[in-house]
């Protein structure tokens, strides 16, 4: 058994090729499709800017992630508090330098890439808490000093980025980050008494929101009362998904967004987009391949041996649910309208190379799912 | 070093919270497919309509309006092509290039200039900028021959009203011009099928009929974006024109009536005395209905809306006269009828050194040195007013309106056909106790005898008045539609208890205008044919003082407002009566010198016509 092990540990180029997940890959790569071809149909049917765009960096970020999972495990856990803090000094050289767009300060020129390192952080605030997790031992968990240690880890990106402002990815980083916590363990009673103080707090919470973010909730709660203004991008939204039927009207035959009436089609209202042109049956296949996804994603998870490999996974595995649950949450009209991303189909590249960087740390858990983390 | 049991524990838990989410993620997830569900199965019909009402709209476009035609299918009032230029701004490439360049091409002032560009600043870039709404046939082929230098104007042939005979038909057809609040507010057909610039009758009967004329629009039906651009035409569904409508009205008498009346204020009506159709009805001085289709311009308005004569009044429904004279042949009958006297009965007019005194008033008659012995038919000829004046003192105010109400006065000749008729005024004792609260007074009767006083006609009342009296007493309905169907119980219902009454009046008419002495003999036509029987009018617009009478100044010597109003109301021809007409000149002086001469001229073309009109019933003319 022991030998078994030692050999895989030095497993060769072509047993970690082998020891890919093809299941995994292969889903990855027909939802690329898939959202080149929804990319495709925003431009209105050309190849223009954002099909050409998001095709190279889907190509370039999938290539990635393969390179990413024929790395060991291991490096990534030693690069766990790096990375973190690296992320975290670009966050503050983003509040200082960073390019302004619609009025929120979220990016960093890097000439090839306008990179936003909010998006980065919701991965590696999972790498530095399953670190910090993996050497614990189960009856610290729950003490005060990690529960506060983590929590400022938590905090600190947040808030950097809630000054941006950029709500709805500060939030998405706080809930991977008590994903991490959840699955590490904490105590249950510290979750629900934090929700029941959320609930209760959530009145002096709005009052502390932004003129437009308390218009969001508003109009979330009543769409109708400014059908032209902020309700706008919601009713239209759920007139494109409504109308597509169980069949869909067609690809290139979706008029509300063909005919501009959907905002932001591209990004966040991209699932709309595609759920108008496939309908219902379209929209369940979609799901479907996201379920796979994360399957695999979790599933790779208990199968690693590590304590860091399967909390990444784990954790990972439902952020990535949970981003999905939220953008489609929010296009059908669930949820109040937060800027997220859904992950892969939407137009991005900072939210794509985050994903793929996730993935490819996952893949590289599977590779290496026999490596054991001192 | 982590040692083994807290490892295993710490995987235990790890695996255990997993187990719990994963849980809570399956749910979640039906949650999401049920949402998916509701939207997209359950209330997908509801959605599918609400992204049609995005994406497709609706334009309306102009209906054709329906035409006029006179009685013999003469097109009266049309539709005519008007060259415009339009110019989609969007589609121009150099906007200021072009309407500089259009500027010159069609010689426009710096006025019309910057009402041009301050419409172009008012509407969106991808709407019709209407530059020109009717150029001339040189301008527009002038633009036509430099388009290759207008890139993006468009020269467009589109429908617009048209009056062929301008000023001929302007009272009885109304005009056209641009709807306005006041007429959406008022008509709901108008408000359904408004698009901008949709014209609309303002008065006439282009108002009263305006549901049968307004036809319907054409319907094009566009793919539009968020921002209301076109993208594709998806349909395109045609309206229908408005009905035609077919008057009774012969263009050619018409025509006569406005030559009559040039340079007169006036009214003419002809009427056939059985159908009741109206073979012409004018109102002078008339204006060009043209002028207000496009727009009338602030001069041309304020000339038309200050001219003394009133052009904008139509006299022959709306102008309430003092019936005069005209108003003998009603007494007589009315007297006759009541058997308050016989033809035989006589009176003596002494002129006016002795007038009728009653309670301190005098009453004088017409005629300076007075008509001797007079009786009915001498009276009706010479038009004696003392005779009259004898006859309502008999008779009494009451039994006079009765009949007179009988005979068409005091109510609305063509119903609710026009708005702006008026119902004139047929006085009583009951009337003035309640209208003016105070009692009925002999000398008041003796007035309305002669047709003075509270008595208000208007021309048409009295055409209709002739015309029943011409037709032997039978109730006629008046009208001007040539297919109007409306059946009257009443109609041809007599209107006399005897008969002879009519004849006595008749040949009494007859007297006035054929035989010497005859108040308008010298406007008699003595061919059989032709020959008319008719009854002057002449109606004072103020009280004649003593000094007045003294006086005895001509017409021309009196101030134009305070000349008396000269009326003729006649039949012909008299051996076979088949039409009636009426004529008033306001301010024209006496109705036997002024008036009557224009009834001799309309009598040979009018009787002239009725062959015509008759053999066109029969269908055997076709065209005139």
């Amino acid at each position: 058994m022991y030998q078994y092990r030692r050999f895989n540990n030095k497993n060769s180029f072509f047993q970690k090729f082998g020891n890919l997940d093809y299941i995994l890959l292969s889903c990855l790569l027909i939802l690329g499709l898939i959202s080149l071809a929804t990319m495709y149909s925003t431009d209105g049917g050309e190849i223009l800017f954002h099909t050409r765009s998001h095709f190279i960096k889907f190509v370039v970020f999938f290539l990635m992630m393969i390179v990413i999972s024929f790395i060991n495990i291991k490096f990534w856990f030693s690069l766990g508090y790096l990375s973190y803090a690296i992320i975290l000094g670009m966050l503050i050289w983003t509040i200082n330098f960073g390019i302004t767009a619609s009025g929120s300060k979220r990016w960093i020129d890097l000439y090839f890439l306008n990179l936003q390192p909010s998006e980065l952080m919701k991965i590696f605030i999972i790498l530095c808490l399953a670190k910090y997790f993996h050497r614990m031992k189960s009856q610290h968990v729950n003490s005060f000093y990690s529960i506060c240690f983590s929590l400022i880890i938590i905090f600190v990106p947040m808030s950097l980025v809630i000054i941006q402002p950029d709500l709805g990815t500060s939030l998405l980083i706080a809930v991977s980050g008590i994903v991490v916590l959840w699955f590490a363990g904490l105590n249950h009673k510290y979750f629900f008494y934090s929700c029941l103080l959320s609930i209760i707090s959530l009145p002096i919470i709005i009052s502390f929101l932004k003129p437009y973010q308390k218009l969001r909730v508003l109009t979330f709660l009543n769409p109708d009362r400014d059908p032209l203004g902020a309700g706008y991008q919601i009713i239209q939204s759920k007139i494109a998904v409504g109308s597509g039927g169980i069949t869909g009207k067609g690809f290139l035959k979706g008029t509300q967004s063909y005919l501009e009436f959907l905002p932001e089609k591209h990004t966040d209202f991209i699932f709309t987009l595609f759920s108008e042109e496939f309908g219902f049956i379209g929209s369940i296949v979609l799901l479907l391949i996201y379920a796979i996804i994360i399957y695999r994603v979790i599933r790779i998870g208990a199968l690693s041996r590590s304590y860091f490999a399967k909390l990444f996974c784990y954790s990972f595995g439902t952020s990535i649910f949970i981003y999905i649950v939220i953008n489609m949450s929010m296009v059908l009209g669930l949820v109040p309208i937060v800027g997220s991303p859904l992950p892969i189909m939407s137009y991005g590249g900072s939210s794509m190379l985050a994903t793929m960087i996730g993935f490819g740390i996952v893949m590289s858990a599977k590779t290496h799912s026999q490596q054991s983390i001192a | 070093m982590i040692n083994i049991s807290d490892s295993a524990t710490k995987l235990n838990s790890l695996n255990r919270r997993m187990f719990i989410l994963a849980t809570a993620k399956i749910i979640i997830l039906g949650g999401i497919v049920s949402r998916l569900f509701f939207l997209q199965v359950k209330e997908n019909k509801k959605y599918l309509t609400l992204s049609d009402k995005n994406r497709i709209r609706e334009w309306k476009l102009p209906p054709i309006r329906g035409e006029f035609q006179d009685y013999f299918g003469n097109t009266i009032a049309g539709n005519f092509e008007a060259y415009q230029l339009h110019i989609i701004p969007e589609e121009v490439e150099d906007f200021r290039y072009v309407i500089y360049r259009i500027k010159g091409l069609l010689e426009l002032s710096e006025k019309q200039f910057k009402k041009i560009i301050k419409k172009k600043n008012e509407i969106k870039p991808w709407e019709t900028l209407i530059v020109a709404d009717n150029l001339s046939w040189e301008k527009f082929s002038k633009i036509n021959n430099h388009l290759y230098d207008l890139n993006g104007v468009k020269p467009v042939i589109s429908i617009s009203r048209d009056y062929p005979y301008k000023e001929n038909f302007t009272h009885v057809l109304g005009y056209v011009s641009q709807a306005n609040e006041n007429d959406l507010l008022s008509n709901e057909n108008i408000k359904e099928r408004f698009v901008p610039g949709l014209k609309v009758g303002k008065t006439g009967l282009e108002k009263s009929f305006e549901k049968k004329l307004i036809g319907s629009n054409s319907v094009e039906r566009y793919e539009v974006n968020a921002y209301g651009r076109r993208i594709s035409q998806l349909a395109f569904q045609k309206g229908d024109k408005g009905e035609t409508i077919k008057l009774t009205i012969d263009t050619k008498i018409q025509e006569l009536t406005n030559e009559l009346l040039k340079e007169k204020s006036g009214s003419i009506c002809v009427m056939d005395i059985y159908t009741g159709a109206i073979i012409a009805m004018h109102s002078s001085p008339s204006f060009n209905p043209n002028s207000f289709v496009f727009g009338i311009s602030q001069d041309e308005w304020q000339l038309i809306r200050n001219n003394p004569m009133k052009p904008l009044v139509n006299k022959s429904l709306s102008g309430n006269y003092s019936p005069g004279s005209t108003i003998k042949p009603l007494v007589a009958l009315s007297a006759l009828e009541n058997e308050i006297i016989n033809p035989d009965f006589t009176v003596h007019c002494k002129g006016h050194k002795n007038p009728l005194e009653l309670y301190g008033q005098t009453y004088h008659c017409w005629k300076k040195e007075g008509h001797g012995f007079v009786n009915l038919r001498e009276g009706m000829k010479q038009s004696c007013d003392i005779y009259f004046y004898e006859v309502a003192r008999r008779l009494g105010v009451d039994r006079l309106s009765v009949t007179a109400k009988k005979f068409g006065l005091g109510k609305k000749v063509f119903g609710d056909i026009f708005d702006n008729e008026k119902e004139g005024l047929v006085p009583n004792t009951e009337w003035k106790k309640n209208a003016l609260g105070r009692n009925w007074v002999l000398g008041e009767t003796i007035i309305t005898g002669i047709g003075q006083g509270f008595i208000q006609t208007t021309p048409i009342q009295l055409c209709l008045m002739t015309a029943q009296i011409a037709n032997g007493g039978y109730k006629i309905y008046p009208k001007i539609v040539a297919n109007d169907d409306n059946q009257h119980a009443d109609k041809f219902t007599p209107l006399y208890k005897k008969s002879r009454n009519i004849k006595i009046v008749q040949d009494a008419m007859f007297s006035s205008t054929n035989e010497v002495r005859g108040t308008s003999y010298r406007s008699r036509l003595d061919n059989p044919k032709y020959q008319f029987a008719g009854k002057t009018g002449t109606s004072q617009v103020k009280k004649i003082t003593e000094r007045d009478r003294e006086l005895d100044l001509k017409t021309f010597e009196i101030p134009y407002e305070e000349r008396d109003h000269a009326l003729y109301v006649a039949f012909g021809p008299y051996k076979n009566p088949r039409y009636a007409l009426s004529i008033i000149i306001e301010h024209g002086g006496s109705g036997g010198t002024v008036a009557a001469p224009l009834a001799k001229e309309l009598f040979k073309t009018i009787i002239d016509r009725h062959e015509i009109r008759k053999n066109y019933d029969n269908k055997k003319y076709l065209d005139i």
